[in-house]
């Protein structure tokens, strides 16, 4: 057996990821980041000790058994590696690129301790490319129990929810509103970050599991979630609509043209293709100067799409300072390679109109940090006579969203007191058979919280339903849990973990 | 869900054409004053469309649409029987509250005489007696007399020229209409924004409770972009799942027509390279030349425009 890697033996420094050169890449659509090859995975693969806390796994809100595929990547077995992450994370393709892991996973590592974490995130991406590139997929023996689930919502929470429920046998379906699935992954992480390519052969593994997708479907206005229940014939329903209904400042000149949120940028740019318009029909206001408001990844979102569409200046204004920014320090970091100039402690005040209509400009004022709010972080206080305008013809607002009203005018879920679905630790709402998870809960957070509400929405439907979860022991440990309808048949595959 | 077929067309003028969509399951749900988003095709952008009519019995839901833009002109060559839709998603919006208000008044100008449809229908349907009042430039444009004069208990017809109905405005209608009824207790106007505004200043004096239903720019349709937003009173609402229909008196609808205009350039971009490339590819035969003429929206004109509901070229 070879020698126990140490903290001194193993490669002390992070494998770095080759990138497209800013100037080039503020130019196109293409992915900044270009992944490991071979070489690099096993040199970063090195660098995990295989330690026996394993703090990794708990620090993944799917618990991918981290140190078990980066050994198989270390023993170039790929599909080995690949065959562990899609235990437990059917998108590894995604996760590896969006997933905040240096507050997750990387940020618990032990080898993080003393020298750089390992790369966790970009090795689970090598893995999930390289099936996308090599044609695999995973699809388990999968015995059909009758059972008919609806998703509502393709994004990650939903997609994760169905692979769960389709894994489990039951025929699974997922209604978007939009006319292609994918939810966020596709009208708001931009190419750049997330190829459609990728989206699109995750979603093709979906489909492979059986999972039905009804795209130009509005659940709630064309029918309602308890007609699914009631009338479609649907034992059980997931709610993961996501949050999405955006926040306006509420400041002067708020409506004037060239205001816009930034999902509507990105809806328009990635979704609608409006960087190929005319092309393709969706037209996009294209700012000379822009200024976004806000410094969380949509915002960093939304200053690099303007940058690749031709902005000459694209301006971060954010009122609290570059420590408090909710962005990946990645995110941040791009950005600012890419020439965004960033205007930490300052609030706009209002926007100028040019005497059309149209946005000339922005007043803003200059912040201070004081006393520490209710969230811990500081509070910014506007500095007295600090006001000052400047020139942008485009103002993108990234400060956040609401909740999306349409669940709460159509159906008699319980909401919570900012609109927000009410459910109970289980993720069940106050709708007997319909669960829901992701931002519509929890209001806006990232894509692999929202998988992980899908994965443990999934769970609490496996046991609503009565269906044995081959992920846990057969008696769980609350014990008194009724395992009632289990095909006697199931337990000649059921994989049972031992603890 | 993805084959949106057209089973029937009919062309009420050379701009103006109803495209009738089999959509069983939308055609259950839809109720007045709901609205769909299409796309005509992949490249193709989402455009509002207020539903005209819809059939439980056939399935179908029926759309009416004014040629104004690149979108709507490309449809109303190529939307023929037997072909389909690559998408159409609703029945989107709060439905038009229809309330237990004994004598309503119907108001459509332009386009907006399709949509008032089945709010007149659904008045009637409850008990009221129902006035309606339609307006178009001119007796060429005008449709759907006779389905108003079997669901309403009254029909005032207004046309700029006189060449059908009584020659005026449609507020010169509504004024009739006022005059004749002293007991009117809810109005409901549906057209494009600055007939509406017309609409509402005309009823503001006589405090009568007056819905309007609005047509911003919109993207998606579920309150996920924030494009039509519109001011309603102090608050900021978003036309697609706060709306569409709104009190009239407090819209603030000079801020709704300048929120349209944003996209002006590019509409006439697309629209220009389109007819373009419908001259390279078509040698001109009748119907193109007709749509090119007949289609510059001009935003003076109350009549003239559009359509209430439509016309989100931009979005």
């Amino acid at each position: 057996m070879a020698k126990k890697k140490t903290i001194r033996t193993i490669p002390q420094e992070r494998t770095p990821m080759r990138e497209q050169d800013a100037l080039v890449r503020a130019g196109n659509f293409e992915e900044v980041a270009r992944g490991y090859n071979l070489e690099d995975a096993l040199r970063e693969s090195e660098r995990c000790l295989l330690c026996p806390d394993q703090p990794c796994i708990a620090g993944c809100p799917v618990g991918i058994d981290i140190p078990g595929f980066i050994r198989k990547i270390g023993e170039k077995n790929l599909r080995g590696a690949y065959d562990i992450l899609t235990d437990t994370n059917l998108l590894p393709s995604v996760c590896g690129r969006v997933c905040p892991q240096e507050t997750q996973c990387e940020g618990v590592c032990t080898v993080g301790e003393s020298l750089e974490a390992v790369a966790i995130g970009r090795l689970e991406r090598f893995v999930g490319d390289t099936a996308i590139k090599e044609g695999w997929s995973n699809i388990p023996y999968i015995e059909a129990n009758g059972f008919h689930v609806g998703i509502v919502g393709s994004g990650p929470a939903g997609m994760a929810c169905a692979a769960d429920m389709a894994k489990a046998g039951c025929d699974v379906t997922v209604y978007e509103a939009f006319h292609q699935p994918g939810g966020v992954l596709r009208y708001g992480i931009p190419d750049f970050r997330l190829p459609n390519a990728v989206i699109d052969a995750e979603i093709e593994n979906l489909k492979k599991l059986g999972i039905k997708f009804e795209c130009n479907t509005l659940v709630g206005r064309l029918f309602t979630i308890e007609q699914m229940i009631d009338e479609m014939g649907f034992h059980a329903v997931f709610v993961g609509v996501g949050a999405g209904y955006p926040t306006m400042l509420n400041i002067p000149g708020d409506s004037l043209n060239g205001v816009l949120s930034a999902n509507e940028l990105l809806t328009r740019c990635n979704l609608m293709h409006a960087r190929d318009f005319p092309n393709f029909d969706t037209p996009l206001p294209i700012g000379r100067r822009v200024a976004v408001v806000g410094a969380g990844n949509t915002a960093m979102d939304a200053m690099r799409v303007s940058i690749r569409l031709g902005a000459e200046k694209v301006y971060c204004i954010y009122r609290r300072s570059r420590t408090e920014a909710p962005a990946r320090v990645e995110e941040v970091h791009h950005a600012e390679q890419e020439g965004v100039d960033f205007h930490w402690l300052t609030n706009p005040v209002s926007v100028l109109n040019d005497g059309t209509g149209s946005v000339r400009g922005m007043r803003c004022v200059r912040m201070e940090l004081g006393a520490p709010d209710e969230s811990g972080r500081r509070r910014p206080v506007p500095v007295a006579d600090s006001e000052f305008d400047f020139e942008a013809d485009l103002i993108v607002y990234a400060i956040g969203t609401n909740a999306n009203p349409i669940m709460g005018q159509t159906s008699e879920m319980k909401l919570n007191k900012w609109g927000y679905i009410g459910v109970d630790e289980t993720l069940a709402t106050s709708v007997a058979g319909v669960f829901a998870g992701g931002d519509i809960v929890t209001g806006a957070a990232t894509v692999i919280e929202a998988m992980g509400a899908g994965r443990k929405a999934a769970r609490s439907m496996k046991a609503y339903l009565g269906i044995r979860d081959p992920a846990l022991p057969y008696c769980g440990a609350t014990g008194g849990e009724a395992l009632f309808g289990i095909d006697e048949r199931e337990r000649n595959f059921a994989r049972v973990r031992v603890a | 869900m993805s084959n949106f077929e057209i089973v029937a067309r009919e062309d009420f003028s050379d701009v103006t054409y109803l495209l009738e969509v089999r959509h069983p399951m939308m055609a259950r749900a839809a109720k007045p004053g709901q609205f769909v988003i299409v796309m005509q095709n992949e490249q193709g952008e989402r455009i509002p469309l207020t539903i005209a009519d819809f059939d439980r019995n056939k399935g179908t839901i029926t759309l009416v649409i004014q040629a104004v833009g690149k979108t709507t002109r490309q449809m109303q060559q190529e939307c023929q029987v037997g072909t389909s839709l690559y998408g159409m998603v609703g029945p989107m919006g709060i439905p038009s509250p229809i309330s237990h208000a004994k004598k309503v008044l119907c108001v459509g100008g332009g386009l907006g005489v399709a949509p008032i449809f089945p709010q007149a229908r659904g008045f009637k349907e409850s008990g009221a007696y129902v006035i309606a009042v339609l307006g178009f430039r001119n007796k060429d444009l005008v449709f759907w007399e006779n389905k108003f004069r079997e669901c309403c208990d009254e029909l005032i017809l207004c046309t700029n020229d006189g060449s059908a109905g009584m020659k005026g405005m449609i507020t010169d209608g509504i004024k009739v209409a006022l005059a004749g009824h002293a007991n009117i207790e809810e109005v409901v106007a549906i057209g494009p924004p600055v007939m509406m505004k017309a609409c509402a200043d005309a009823t503001r004096p006589y405090k009568i409770k007056t819905m309007v239903s609005v047509n911003p720019i919109m993207v998606d349709g579920t309150g996920m972009c924030g494009g039509c937003r519109v001011k309603v009173g102090d608050e900021v609402k978003f036309a697609c799942v706060d709306g569409p229909d709104f009190d009239g008196h407090l819209v603030d609808f000079d801020d709704l027509m300048l929120r349209l205009q944003r996209h002006k350039n590019d509409e006439k971009l697309a629209h220009e390279r389109w007819s373009e490339n419908c001259r390279m590819t078509n040698p001109p035969g009748p119907g193109a030349g007709d749509v090119l003429a007949g289609g510059t929206a001009a935003q003076s004109d109350v009549l003239e425009l559009p359509d209430p509901s439509e016309d989100a070229p931009g979005g």
